[in-house]
């Protein structure tokens, strides 16, 4: 059974948002979506600057098996890629809620989202085998 | 035995279990004004045996011409070991196995080549082949505007003094998928590439530099200089090479400061023969930090559960069977025969036999050039530092020349009137270390006869 914390925003296409201090949103993978994958050799992350609208690919995550896109759940500009995933992509195996984040961004004011779920909706997602 | 499998019994069962009435409503989705009925100007078929007489008279027709030409492909000797043992039954197929597939033998070929070409081109990692020269630098140029993440405007210059070849199909691959490919004049007085002339292009967003070397006429570009140009100006830095000259030639990887970003060109001179044309075998090899933009198939070496050596397909994950359309690139297969070819050439050669063939075919290119400009009305358009090419200006037109010295038994070199015009009536010829003084002093001769002179004493 994987883990869903409550206080997150989540994604049919499985990445989870945390709104920071700031306003910045932090965006990852889930603990599903990392299950999945299996252990991940590669994660290529978007650079700081780089304008981003829903639903585009923003990040790869590579495992041994599978290298899947990474969509940005929002509209706005890159502030800063997990740098550290560059040696350790295994932090999304290990954290993928926390040291595994991916991407943070600064979402721009009126810009589109994609459809978000709270825990208990994206819980039925994975419960539906999405 | 039939060689395809379906009898006519079992198409008809296969279409009712669809419900299809045809084969013809298989194909109903193309609209019928795209379709051809019939393909006018296709023969009709043959048999084996008429092919076998047909090929073999026109395979005759090609007699066997003391040979001058290279323009991108190259007579060399090949030890009789490597098509001996390239078409063993353990190697010799025309089909490119998958990983489930793949002997370790097969792998350990692969790994090794790409061991030699990376090597060679003083690269960390290779892939295990593409279709030739012309298509990995197609690739180089993609490969480029993948890795390069900053640079947004995926303009890539391409010298006038790439193979003319290689300029077409490297456009044609790539200006349909957004590249810009910018073609950089030839300095008329070098036949290279001028450093200086870069300067105007100084600052702007450029993904990449190509830099060819020896170029098309044969000349040594100064690569040091355009790769320091290119790093100062953030552009990534292809080299189309040719790899026998890597055996005497400061390599790619350590080309100005900090080298290439990524070497390819063609292995034909590797133990392939010219083949009328092909096929050949391409290569590429990178830096480790584009090695995830690398296109094709990459053979590594681990070890299995028991802790013995192996050899495996790595890096697969970014490769088109699992990545479907985001995949690096299009290649799903390669010139796995060829490469072994390559691979076994290269290893029968050895550092040392390499280096001689090199110097070889640099010291037969210098004496052909002085034989034939002792000829008046003969001279070199591009003095200077070469490999095994040269360009020589002559004082007529050179087609009649060549058909001249075709009829004598002599191909000559390449007309370069179509590809520069701008050249004048320009030759570029070619001595491996296949040709002999005797070869030279013939086509010397028969030069002679053809320009109706006879060669200065």
């Amino acid at each position: 059974m994987s883990q869903i914390p409550a206080d997150l925003r989540y994604t049919k296409s499985h990445e989870w948002m945390r709104t920071l201090a700031d306003g910045t949103v932090e965006i990852g993978i889930t603990d599903h979506a990392q299950q999945s994958l299996g252990d991940l050799v590669f994660v290529e992350v978007p650079e700081a600057g780089r304008q981003l609208t829903a639903g585009d690919a923003c990040a790869v995550v590579e495992s041994v098996k599978a290298a899947s896109d990474v969509y940005s759940p929002l509209t706005g500009e890159v502030v800063a890629g997990n740098a550290g995933l560059a040696t350790q992509p295994e932090l999304i195996n290990k954290d993928p809620f926390g040291e595994g984040w991916i991407l943070r961004l600064k979402p721009s004011a009126g810009g589109a989202a994609a459809e978000s779920l709270d825990a208990a909706g994206y819980e039925a997602v994975v419960a539906a085998g999405g | 035995m039939p060689y395809i499998p379906h009898t006519p019994d079992d198409v008809r069962a296969m279409l009712e279990r669809i419900g299809v009435p045809s084969i013809d409503g298989l194909f109903d989705e193309i609209p019928a004004a795209l379709r051809v009925e019939s393909l006018p100007g296709v023969p009709e078929a043959l048999t084996e045996m008429e092919v076998s007489r047909l090929a073999a008279k026109r395979a005759a027709a090609d007699g066997s011409p003391l040979n001058f030409i290279g323009a991108g492909a190259y007579e060399h000797h090949i030890p009789a070991p490597v098509w001996a043992l390239v078409t063993r039954g353990e190697i010799y197929s025309a089909y490119t196995p998958y990983q489930a597939e793949a002997s370790q033998g097969t792998l350990q070929i692969m790994y090794e080549y790409q061991s030699m070409i990376a090597g060679l081109a003083a690269m960390d990692v290779s892939n295990a082949s593409l279709y030739d020269g012309a298509s990995a630098l197609a690739e180089a140029c993609l490969m480029a505007v993948r890795a390069h993440r900053r640079s947004k405007s995926a303009r890539i210059l391409l010298p006038e003094t790439i193979n003319p070849v290689w300029r077409r199909v490297a456009r044609a691959i790539t200006e349909g998928q957004g590249l810009r490919l910018e073609t950089l004049a030839c300095d008329p007085a070098s036949g290279c590439i001028d450093p200086a002339r870069l300067a105007a292009l100084s600052g702007e967003d450029i993904t990449a530099l190509v830099i060819p070397q020896p170029n098309f006429f044969g000349r040594l570009e100064d690569a040091d200089a355009l790769t320091r140009w290119a790093r100062a100006n953030g552009a990534l830095v292809i080299a189309a090479v040719n790899p026998v000259s890597l055996a005497v030639m400061k390599p790619p990887g350590e080309w100005g400061d900090g080298g290439a970003d990524i070497a390819c060109g063609d292995a034909q001179p590797f133990g392939v023969p010219l083949s009328s044309g092909g096929p050949y075998v391409g290569f590429m090899a990178c830096r480790m930090e584009h090695v995830r933009q690398l296109p094709g198939r990459i053979a590594g070496r681990t070890v299995d559960a028991e802790g013995k050596p192996g050899f495996t397909l790595t890096l697969q994950a970014r490769e088109q069977h699992i990545r479907r359309a985001k995949a690096t690139s299009n290649i799903c297969t390669n010139q796995g025969l060829l490469m072994s070819a390559a691979t076994i050439h290269l290893a029968l050669l050895g550092p040392t036999g390499l280096d001689r063939v090199a110097r070889a075919c640099i010291a037969r290119t210098g004496e052909l050039v002085a034989a034939l400009t002792q000829l008046p009305g003969v001279r070199v358009a591009f003095p200077g530092p070469r490999f095994h090419e040269a360009v020589l200006k002559l004082d007529r037109p050179v087609a009649p020349v060549l058909e001249a010295l075709a009829a004598d038994g002599i191909i000559g070199g390449f007309d370069l009137a179509r590809d520069y015009p701008e050249l004048g009536d320009a030759l570029l010829v070619c001595a491996t270390e296949t040709r002999t003084r005797a070869d030279i002093e013939a086509y010397a001769r028969a030069l002679g006869r053809v320009l109706g002179r006879a060669a200065a004493a």
